[in-house]
């Protein structure tokens, strides 16, 4: 029998960060009331309340405030019970997933089966646009047992089924919910007002089923340009900003406004088709890996935001990385022999990057230059953002991607390395890591699945064609009084959840 | 004598016809815009469907979404549909978040006309009373101070002025707020904390234009003999320039204000951009960007309407100021 932590587990869990991590704000005890300002960096008019839509991070942030999943995942991607009371399985493959009493929507409706059912199938049906249809599709069935109970059926085995149902995109919504233009959940904040683009406003939900957040109010804005995201937090218009810029880091710091950093494991990858030119050539594929100066792409490009990283998408801070694996290093000679034995060295290699896959133009040039001391020629082609996605990534024979955080190991290996998978972006197949994969999502020994996430990595690090020079780290920004922000896992601002958690600290707390 | 009045008849016989034929060629200036900007949308790579499911998307989910969106349909019926829904009032939806495209324009279009017609406000008065008394103490040292003023206001470009504004007024001295939050003004104070820097920087990168078109047709007909002869006949500098010259000067200044002004709706990205002011221009560049033609459409039909409006207008007056058509 495999269930979530129980809830009291969870608090004692969230109680200690707190106390640990964040040093200044666990002085006060939380506060409640207030008003806060947050903006976000994205944000456009097609920003939407519709969660199998939603994309972007004030999208997320929105989903956070006013609906609720089955599952919640905390800081360190961990899956808590949320709306599921909890989630039982003897095969992994079928789920009963029993849901807690007397949850309310936000239109005083009572949480049921039926609700649950509709929120998951939709994802399926094509016309709902669904940002989560291939992950919605291995659900087999999903069906009402009794008002409170639901089972899945998935198409195959897989331990980490929680950790899906914790992507804000699986958000349990109203049966036969058709009308976006207002946020019918069970989250801990209403909405009081949503302008696409423009703002959000929520306000305390008093029926909310679990802790009641400490904030009276949120107000979400988006400020994509950077310069006017930190004029607003520096003159006090907002008191949260998303994505400071690491170059402003310190003055912040100097001013009194309080840093959170963040260990996301959001990576930007420079991936080679196995199945094109160059990429067919195992010795240019590796070339390319020790020709990625890592430390300084993390110094120069990151400003020291970043974590190496080793060719293998699993980040360095989770309970799975494989600490065994030896780091590549950076090394011109060994890539110049290595480059010329595949005869390319004589051949000028397109690198194609675009400001829509994060750091990549940078990165580029970092590789062009580590590329032009051993006389390989490199010509670095910047694409415009929009339409980068399905223009160019993964059909050019060397290309960047930008892949975010997965909530589970297994998800982030089905996704980007399954043999299978269309975003594979190498086009790598191996089916010893695929057989590898099926076991670790159904082995019920921890030991297994660890040893199991090892060799996956070193067979990934070794063959795959996508180079991982570093993961980034996210940062956000806040006034001096805001309170309770912890650096999270899950994405930037607490995983897009600040909301549950932050309070005002002193008099701001009471002043509306 | 006679041969004057013949004219001034057959002007005014002219009159509904000349405007006709204006609105005719603002319609027709419309129509081709719309078409352009339609076909231009459709030549850019990828769809809707690209910013809607981004990297997650596979081949089947994009297939099914362009069927649903009607985006599988032939470029001329989706044009033809488009058209017909806006002969009836009807705007469409937008693709990505499936709202009505009218909702998403009207309170950015009430955003944009109001800090265009703030702008303006102050815009307007001053340049032509700078315009104005620059010809009139033409080469003078204070005609000179202006023209380096304005035309140097002109050459900055107007994120330096805003940046530099919102550095000082609001992250230095705290006296002003660094986003123009319209949705939370609720009074006379708070829309002119709110308002200021935008509009001041609007204004001054309008000025400029306005103020040496006005000076130029001014100093023109300063020039005319007629003004000469009345000042002879003894006619007071205020009598002068009031009702001898200006009525002679307004169809080129009517012109360039209406020139301007149509840039202070849909020109203005970078002020929205640095005071994140909600407008319409804004909301034009984020339809392009993820191809929701409606939005794009609708918006395009705003600005060109605006630009029409305001030069046919400007041509109207300048037709109907016309001296010979006045007296008759």
């Amino acid at each position: 029998m495999f269930s979530v932590l129980d809830r009291r587990a969870v608090l004692k869990g969230a109680g200690l960060l707190v106390a640990g991590v964040t040093s200044r704000s666990a002085v006060s005890a939380p506060v409640s009331g207030g008003h806060l300002r947050v903006a976000g960096a994205v944000g456009s008019a097609s920003e939407s309340f519709d969660p199998a839509r939603q994309s972007m991070a004030t999208d997320y942030i929105r989903g956070h405030l006013f609906y609720d999943g089955l599952v919640s995942l905390d800081d360190r991607l961990i899956p808590r019970p949320a709306l599921a009371e909890t989630l039982e399985s003897d095969d992994f493959q079928t789920w009963h997933i029993r849901l807690r009493r007397n949850v309310r929507f936000h239109d005083g409706a009572t949480l049921t089966a039926e609700d649950v059912v509709f929120s998951l199938l939709r994802h399926q049906i094509p016309s709902t646009g669904s940002q989560r249809y291939a992950l919605a599709r291995t659900m087999q069935s999903v069906r009402v047992l009794s008002a409170l109970l639901v089972e899945v059926v998935l198409d195959a085995p897989n331990s980490d089924f929680p950790a899906i149902l914790g992507i804000s995109n699986f958000a349990i919504l109203k049966a036969g919910t058709t009308n976006f233009t207002i946020a019918n959940g069970t989250g801990p904040f209403r909405c009081q007002e949503f302008a696409p683009g423009i703002r959000t406003i929520a306000v305390k939900n008093s029926e909310f089923w679990g802790a009641p957040p400490f904030l009276d109010s949120v107000e979400l804005i988006a400020i994509p340009d950077e310069m006017a995201r930190h004029n607003a937090l520096m003159s006090g218009d907002v008191e949260l900003i998303a994505s400071a810029n690491p170059r402003l880091v310190q003055m912040l710091k100097k001013n009194g406004f309080g840093i959170v950093e963040s260990p996301v494991g959001t990576y930007t990858d420079l991936s080679i088709r196995l199945d094109q030119r160059y990429g067919r050539s195992a010795d240019f594929v590796e070339g390319m890996k020790f020709l990625l100066n890592r430390e300084q792409i993390r110094q120069s490009v990151f400003l020291g935001f970043s974590r190496v990283g080793n060719d293998q998408p699993i980040a360095p801070e989770s309970p799975y990385f494989n600490t065994q694996l030896p780091q590549r290093p950076y090394d011109p000679e060994k890539a110049r022999f290595l480059l010329k034995r595949s005869g390319f060295l004589d051949e000028t290699i397109p690198l194609v990057c675009s400001p829509a896959a994060l750091a990549s133009v940078d990165i580029a040039v970092v590789l062009q230059y580590a590329a032009s001391q051993i006389g390989q020629k490199m010509a670095v082609q910047r694409v415009p953002a929009d339409g980068y996605w399905t223009q160019y990534w993964m059909k050019e024979p060397v290309g960047f991607g930008n892949i975010n955080p997965s909530p589970a190991a297994s998800l982030s290996f089905e996704v980007g390395f399954a043999s299978k998978s269309p975003w594979n972006e190498s086009r790598w197949r191996n089916p010893q890591f695929d057989t590898l994969l099926r076991e670790a999502k159904s082995t019920r020994d921890e030991v297994r699945k660890r040893q199991l996430y090892w060799d996956m990595q070193a067979l990934v690090s070794a063959g795959s064609g996508v180079c991982i020079p570093n993961f980034t780290n996210s940062l956000d920004a806040h006034a001096p009084h805001v309170c309770g922000l912890r650096p999270s896992q899950a994405g930037q601002l607490m995983g897009y959840n600040f909301a549950r958690s932050v309070w005002l600290s002193g008099s701001r707390g009471q002043e509306i | 004598m006679a041969k004057r009045k013949q004219g001034a008849g057959d002007l005014n016989r002219h009159l509904p016809a000349l405007i006709g034929r204006r609105i005719f060629a603002a319609a027709t200036s419309l129509a081709f815009v719309i078409v352009t900007v339609f076909a231009i949308t459709n030549i850019l790579p990828g769809d809707a469907t690209d910013a809607l499911l981004g990297q997650g998307a596979t081949p089947q989910a994009i297939a099914a979404m362009r069927h649903d969106l009607g985006l599988d349909r032939s470029v001329f019926l989706r044009f033809w549909l488009w058209l017909w829904g806006v002969l009836h009032g009807q705007f469409g939806y937008s693709l990505l978040n499936g709202l009505p495209v009218a909702d998403a324009i009207r309170p950015r279009l009430h955003n944009s006309l109001l800090l265009a017609g703030a702008s303006a406000a102050v815009a307007v008065p001053v340049s032509l009373f700078l315009g104005i008394t620059s010809a009139i103490w033409k080469d003078t040292l204070y005609d000179r101070a202006v023209s380096v003023l304005t035309l140097g206001m002109v050459s900055v470009p107007e994120f330096v002025i805003g940046t530099m504004a919102v550095y000082v007024f609001a992250v230095r001295l705290h006296v002003l707020p660094a986003l123009a939050d319209v949705a939370s003004v609720h009074s006379i104070g708070q829309f002119l904390r709110a308002f200021f820097m935008p509009v001041a920087s609007l204004a001054l990168v309008t000025l400029a234009q306005m103020v040496r078109m006005t000076r130029a047709a001014m100093a023109d007909t300063l020039s005319a003999p007629y003004i000469e002869m009345a000042l002879l006949k003894g006619v007071g500098p205020a009598r002068l320039i009031l009702v001898h010259a200006i009525p002679n000067a307004i169809g080129p200044i009517v012109n360039a204000v209406a020139l301007s002004l149509s840039s202070l709706l849909g020109g203005v990205v970078v002020i929205e951009v640095v005071f994140t002011y909600p407008g319409i221009a804004g909301l034009m560049v984020d339809a392009v960007s993820s191809r929701d033609v409606p939005t794009v459409q609708a918006c395009a039909l705003v600005f060109c309407l605006t630009y029409l409006l305001l030069t046919t207008f400007a041509d109207i007056v300048t037709i109907l100021s016309l001296p010979r058509g006045r007296k008759a």
